[in-house]
């Protein structure tokens, strides 16, 4: 579709303004709030989203350069009654505080266990082909982009082990 | 109906240890965890307010003098600029924690650079936003300011200071004795949700939706910068998205914004940016620390001297609080604490994260160790050794004491190897691995707190109050407390907390939150148990609530009849915080590696072991640890605020420059929750913990450096440029 970009399936008209970054289109235009601005500056990773399956910082890029993507935020990952592995064992182990930063760390360890997973290497991995493991090591580096000031982190690496070992990506 | 119970004792009945539910303490997930995972727990700026405008503050560019004009056609001219906003009372500090009044107003006087003093109102954020960058202003500069904290221009602050003795004596006679001076660089809260209000104005009312941690005592603040009485204004903060500090007080976008709304007569969003956070709010002040420890052959304590130097803006109260613990933490009769604030023009110093003792601490500890090695005893068994049986200086009994344990308890679990210590031990390939420890202490605050607690027809339960949750667990222990209490399971206790309508309680700040919040609620309990077993015909110790019954077997919901049970609990802390001295006590563990070549210091892993009276809930407690020794390796390694010599302005005002730990920086984390029941620290013998996991934390590293490498370095954080310079070869 022209002049479109789709959110969790539904799609939506660009902006007008061409200024508007695709973090505050989701916030402020479409009232898409679980996607969170801490920095706007690509140094915080709480607007991170899933753009055509791979994580972005969101504040970091025009809504306008965006049509016709597939934008995936985390009121598309789960619901309440129908939360994701994820969301559940971000509960379950207690993997944030706050909360503020929580929406971002679940995008992008949504998308980082499928980089493990189709074999894309870090700087923690041992050689450049895969397979990868979601190992502690592997973890930290790939989510290193994500802050908690609350100092979530031992609970969120549990919370993705125990996600990453329960259900290897097909 | 409100009951009030003031507590003058200890209240060493223990009654939470009594109920039947078997809620209290446990490991309950977080009752808004799902909100929060799914992203619809709604923060500050996010409440979806129709016709809402947009605003953007304009900070100060110099560091100190006048604004001589304000061209707002500059702004105006702009599209969709709406209004300038130069009032006089926008705020340009934010009011420290329990201030109670309003911070310094008239913007046109400049005292800091970064300093709010104008509101660009637009129809959109990017209009805003640019508009904001135009609007022209032109200063009259003062004459330089100073910008660097001088022992020369700082003044005694005399209600800290403490001489008993001669310590000077102390240090000349002693068998061994240290006189080390540390410094530390100031620290940002950095919360990750910038602060953020939404202000609605009817012609009559103002409700703000922000970002606070202290309702109570900002509606107070709000009220007096805008001169509208209290009972006009509601604030609403349900999710705080963490605030170490940084939103204790009213701060500026808030008053901006009401002032905005209620002169535009439309909804007003005023957030900051990451940059405005670190230039217009709280620093932990820079310190300077001269430790000074003296003991006899056996490692007892016979000196002990803490002297600093902190700063701040002229006009504000606030000197970072030092050696808040230092008083009480170790012995030693010829005693000199001195605490000396120096006045600067860099932005406002205030409270982040354990205030006082998250500095104060770390250097102590890290002087423990160099004594502990001029001793040749044990780290872990001097400090052993030198546990005072009560306060050292003013005499008081201690309500409850827990550093032996958990020292003891957190070396177990460790596996601390108590063999004589020597640095450069074990090296692997660049990396030389080693290990240290230290105490950790935080005083303990508790205040006046009111709660609603209603017991509904239908068997389930409501607490209102305006306490709020920071990403602390304040929803899920009041849960958990009204639950054990009433005998519900904790969903089937609704809490709704952060809205100035609710009865009032001293907010999250200080680790106080919950043992004050949670006496309300148990208080109000208590009175809802009373009513019960009057209905029964029994006396209240005999009642047994649990999964919504009583003992008889009668479901709540029958014995209520139809109708709601409301009560009000009205916690008040008497005799007990001048008759006792209450503190939380705890034990780090640290192992780290350090590059041999680079100087980069890595922590493998690292074990807290903390005593903070009762445990609440034991998953969200240990959660408010791992943030606290997340903060530790932070202080240790990499946070600094860096000035600018020249104009005291912050350089690194950004989350790319400021460095907060990230995942790679942290590795797997323990926590032992050392078992405490402190009867004499609030009704429900709970302390806070929000804190404590910082208190010392820092030096456990600082040492580990040491015994890995064999530097010795002074200077927090302990940067590779530093660990190098203080390397041997
Ligand atoms: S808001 Fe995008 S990275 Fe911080
Ligand atoms: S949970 Fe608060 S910043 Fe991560």
């Amino acid at each position: 579709m022209p002049d479109e970009l789709i959110v969790n399936g539904t799609p939506h008209p660009l902006p007008q303004d061409p200024r508007v970054t695709l973090l505050d289109f989701l916030r402020h235009d479409l009232g898409l709030t679980g996607t969170k601005k801490g920095c706007d500056h690509g140094q915080c990773g709480a607007c991170t989203v899933i753009v055509n399956g791979l994580r972005i910082n969101s504040c970091l890029t025009l809504a306008a350069m965006h049509e016709g993507h597939q934008v995936t935020t985390i009121e598309g990952l789960g619901i309440a009654d129908e939360p994701s592995p994820l969301q559940r064992a971000f509960v379950e182990h207690d993997g944030f505080q706050c909360g503020y930063c929580t929406p971002g760390q679940i995008c992008s360890a949504t998308a980082m266990l499928d980089e493990i997973a189709n074999g894309w290497p870090s700087d923690a991995s041992e050689t450049l082909d895969g397979p990868f493991e979601a190992s502690g090591a592997e973890i930290r580096e790939r989510m290193s982009g994500n802050l908690c000031r609350c100092g979530a982190y031992a609970n969120i690496v549990a919370a993705i082990r125990h996600v990453a070992e329960s259900e290897p990506a097909a | 109906m409100s009951v009030h119970v003031k507590q003058d004792k200890p209240a060493t009945d223990n009654r939470l240890d009594t109920m039947r539910q078997g809620v209290i303490g446990k490991p309950v997930s977080r009752i808004e965890g799902l909100a929060k995972v799914t992203g619809t727990a709604p923060y500050a700026a996010e409440y979806p307010v129709e016709g809402c405008v947009e605003g953007v503050l304009v900070t100060a560019t110099i560091t100190r003098g006048t604004i001589v004009r304000i061209d707002a056609e500059s702004a105006l001219a702009m599209p969709g600029v709406i209004a300038v906003i130069d009032d006089e009372r926008l705020t340009t500090r934010p009011a420290q924690g329990t201030a109670n009044e309003a911070p310094q107003q008239k913007p046109r006087t400049i005292c800091y650079w970064g300093q709010p003093i104008a509101l660009v109102v637009a129809e959109s954020f990017e209009q805003a936003r640019d508009a904001a960058r135009h609007l022209v202003v032109e200063y009259k500069p003062d004459e330089a300011a100073p910008v660097e904290a001088d022992p020369s221009i700082a003044e005694e602050q005399e209600d800290e200071t403490v001489r008993e003795g001669n310590l000077d004596k102390a240090m000349s006679d002693a068998a061994f004795a240290v006189d080390v001076t540390y410094t530390t660089k100031g620290h940002a809260s950095a919360a990750m949700e910038p602060h953020a209000a939404i202000a609605q104005w009817d012609g009559e009312r103002l409700t703000v939706h922000a970002s606070l941690q202290m309702l109570n005592y900002n509606i107070t603040e709000l009220s007096d910068a805008l001169d509208l009485p209290e009972d006009r204004i509601r604030l609403i903060s349900r999710y705080v998205g963490g605030g170490f500090g940084s939103k204790l007080g009213i701060s500026e976008e808030a008053v901006a914004a009401s002032i905005a709304a209620m002169q535009l007569e439309r909804p007003v969003r005023v957030v900051m940016s990451r940059q405005q956070v670190f230039q217009s709010i709280m620093r932990r002040s820079e310190t300077t620390q001269r430790l000074r420890l003296a003991c006899d052959a056996d490692g007892r304590l016979t000196g002990f001297g803490h002297e600093a130097l902190v700063s701040n803006l002229p006009g504000e109260e606030f000197a970072e609080p030092v050696l808040q613990s230092s008083h009480f933490l170790y012995p030693g009769e010829h005693r000199e604490l001195v605490l000396k604030l120096a006045r600067i023009h860099r932005m406002t110093a205030g409270s982040v994260r354990a205030p006082g003792e998250a500095v104060g601490m770390p250097t102590l500890e890290a002087a423990m160790d160099v004594l502990a090695e001029r001793a040749g005893i044990d780290p872990v068994e001097l400090r052993l050794r030198n546990i005072p049986d009560k306060d050292p200086e003013q005499g008081l009994p201690f309500s409850s004491h827990k550093l032996a344990e958990c020292l003891r308890q957190g070396a177990e679990a460790f596996g601390w190897d108590s063999a004589p210590r020597r640095p450069r031990l074990r090296r692997e390939g660049e990396w030389w691995i080693g290990t240290g420890m230290a105490s950790a202490a935080r005083v303990h605050n508790v205040a006046e707190a009111r709660a609603r607690v209603t017991l509904k027809a239908d068997g389930t339960a409501l607490v209102e109050t305006d306490m709020t949750d920071i990403g602390t667990g304040t929803y899920t222990i009041v849960a958990q407390i009204a639950g054990e209490m009433l005998g519900l399971r904790p969903d089937q206790v609704l809490v709704d907390l952060g809205d100035s309508n609710h009865p009032r309680g001293p907010g999250s700040g200080g680790s106080w939150g919950a043992p004050s919040i949670g006496s309300a609620v148990y208080v109000a309990c208590m009175a809802i148990r009373e009513a019960l077993a009057d209905t029964l015909g029994i006396d209240e110790t005999a009642l047994v609530l649990a999964d919504a019954k009583a003992g008889n077997g009668t479901p709540l919901t029958e014995l209520l009849g139809g109708k709601d049970l409301v009560r009000e609990g009205h916690y008040e802390p008497g005799k007990i915080t001048d008759d006792y001295l209450a503190s939380g006590f705890g034990a780090f563990f640290a192992e780290v590696r350090v590059n041999h070549y680079t100087g980069e210091t890595r922590v493998n892993r690292m074990l807290g072991a903390f005593g903070f009276g009762r445990v609440l809930n034991a998953k969200t407690a240990r959660s408010q640890c791992l943030g606290g020794i997340t903060w530790s390796i932070g202080m240790a390694l990499t946070e600094a605020l860096e000035f600018d010599p020249r104009d005291g302005h912050l350089v690194n005002r950004d989350l790319a420059e400021y460095h907060v730990p990230v995942h790679r920086d942290v590795p797997d984390l323990d926590v032992v929750l050392v078992e405490e029941r402190d009867a004499a620290a609030s009704i429900i013998q709970a302390k806070g913990i929000g804190e404590l996991g910082m208190c010392g934390g820092a030096a456990a590293i600082a040492n580990a450096i040491y015994n890995a490498c064999g530097a010795r370095v002074f200077d927090y954080p302990m940067t590779p440029d530093r660990v190098l310079a203080a390397m041997p070869d």
